[in-house]
């Protein structure tokens, strides 16, 4: 009996170890290691799409004659309505003080920025939500931090190639080379 | 050239209607080489420090002097522009049939020979293979004279050693006019777009555009009595048609480049 019970206790203690180091092995994989891969950066200004709500999206994000898109607007979209400062907020200060007024481009962080040999156009992709890629800014106050992937220099958010080849091949669109590589 | 193939006969290519290619008009090239320079300068090619060296050089497009071999006064020069023929032969081209990893494809759809250069893997299967000395490899680092680099086109990635490049028909071109019919409301299938090289022809010697269209002007030249293409017998069906009226030439391009 004594001896099952040191035999009993043994395994637990085996079960205790193996538990221990699962979930150790797991939180050092899915929370240590992520954290680590990626660097947290902020945005330069932080912009709210909240309140940006009485104007439509086209306004700042719009397609130009050529077929480009213009993507994340900059100080000349902004400085149709923050020439002056127009509320109190220390988001619109850091925008008009230090770019508008200095009349220097804003450097954003791109969520999605693409690798050089990737040719994205936002044009084919009209008919899409703009949800079905990117996040849903419509009641967002404020901007989210962009993470850099420290070994590869992109962008978590970056779309991966399997993704696009995948959508495409559901959509009937073609998968060429040249289509979406430059 | 007894044999004259049509590019439309094939019937293992998809049914699509567009088919882009070239016709070149060696009566009319005066060698000047804009189409070469234009090239190099809108792709991105890097240079050698000894750009003289033609058999380590890069060049998308490249120029051919051809002499007839003969004293004057029958003696006869010519200058032969030679991109990528973007071979229409079935299945497969020269180059895309011997590609270990899939890094150069045809696009059934256009008709161009594409390529992803991160994907290639520097084996040079594809420059034995392509008979007509299209590919280059990158041997070293591209380099660019100092105030080049920051002159580099945005539009085209550039390239990295160990990989092989070539003309691509400028295929980013092609995607810009796309995008641009498609806000236009047209129909992006068959757009028309000029590659750099025949943007920059000062007399108009290249032609580009749908060889599957019956009413473009490529088509029409490309069935003309002077079209020839070059090493026929090889049935490599290139998408780069050449026109001369010197049957020397076309003699001549029986032998291959």
């Amino acid at each position: 009996m004594a001896q099952g019970q040191t035999k009993g206790s043994g395994n637990l203690i085996v079960l205790c170890a193996f538990l221990v180091g699962f979930i150790g092995a797991l939180i050092v994989g899915w929370i240590v290691f992520p954290k680590v891969l990626y660097s947290k950066k902020f945005q330069p200004i932080d912009f709210s799409h909240e309140s940006h709500q009485d104007s439509d999206c086209e306004s700042c994000h719009y397609f130009r004659d050529d077929g480009t898109f213009s993507g994340v607007p900059n100080i000349d979209n902004c400085i149709e309505c923050h020439e002056e400062m127009q509320g109190d907020t220390e988001a619109e200060r850091v925008l008009v003080e230090e770019y508008i007024q200095k009349d220097k481009p804003i450097p954003w962080l791109i969520y999605a920025w693409q690798p050089d040999n990737v040719y994205f156009s936002h044009a084919p992709h009209q008919k899409l939500d703009c949800v079905r890629c990117h996040r849903d800014v419509s009641k967002e106050k404020s901007t989210p931090p962009v993470y850099i992937n420290r070994i590869t220099g992109y962008s978590k958010n970056t779309m991966k190639m399997v993704e696009c080849e995948k959508c495409h091949a559901e959509q009937g669109a073609s998968n060429a080379c040249q289509v979406c590589h430059k | 050239m007894s044999e004259k193939h049509s590019s439309n006969t094939h019937e293992e290519h998809g049914k699509s209607k567009v088919r882009y290619g070239m016709v070149i008009d060696l009566d009319k090239c005066t060698g000047c080489m804009a189409c070469a320079v234009a090239c190099h300068q809108e792709n991105n090619v890097s240079f050698r420090p000894d750009e003289t060296d033609k058999t380590r050089n890069i060049a998308w497009m490249r120029m051919y002097f051809l002499e007839n071999g003969k004293e004057y006064p029958e003696y006869r020069f010519s200058y032969l522009p030679r991109p990528c023929f973007h071979c229409d032969s079935p299945h497969h081209t020269p180059c895309t049939f011997v590609c270990p990893v899939n890094a150069t494809q045809r696009d059934e759809r256009t008709g161009i020979v594409n390529m992803i250069y991160p994907r290639c893997i520097g084996c040079r299967y594809c420059m034995v293979a392509c008979p007509y000395h299209a590919r280059s490899f990158n041997w070293w680092d591209p380099t660019w004279p100092k105030p080049l680099e920051e002159m580099l086109n945005p539009e085209v990635s550039t390239r990295m050693r160990g990989v092989i490049e070539k003309c691509t028909f400028c295929h980013h071109r092609l995607n810009k006019a796309r995008d641009k019919a498609r806000l236009e409301g047209k129909d992006p299938d068959g757009v028309e777009y000029t590659p750099a090289c025949v943007e920059a022809c000062p007399t108009g010697a290249i032609v580009f555009g749908n060889l599957r269209d019956p009413e473009s002007e490529v088509s029409k030249l490309a069935k003309s009595p002077r079209a020839f293409q070059i090493s026929a017998k090889l049935k490599t069906y290139p998408k780069v048609y050449y026109l001369s009226k010197e049957p020397w030439i076309r003699k001549l391009s029986d032998k291959g480049l």
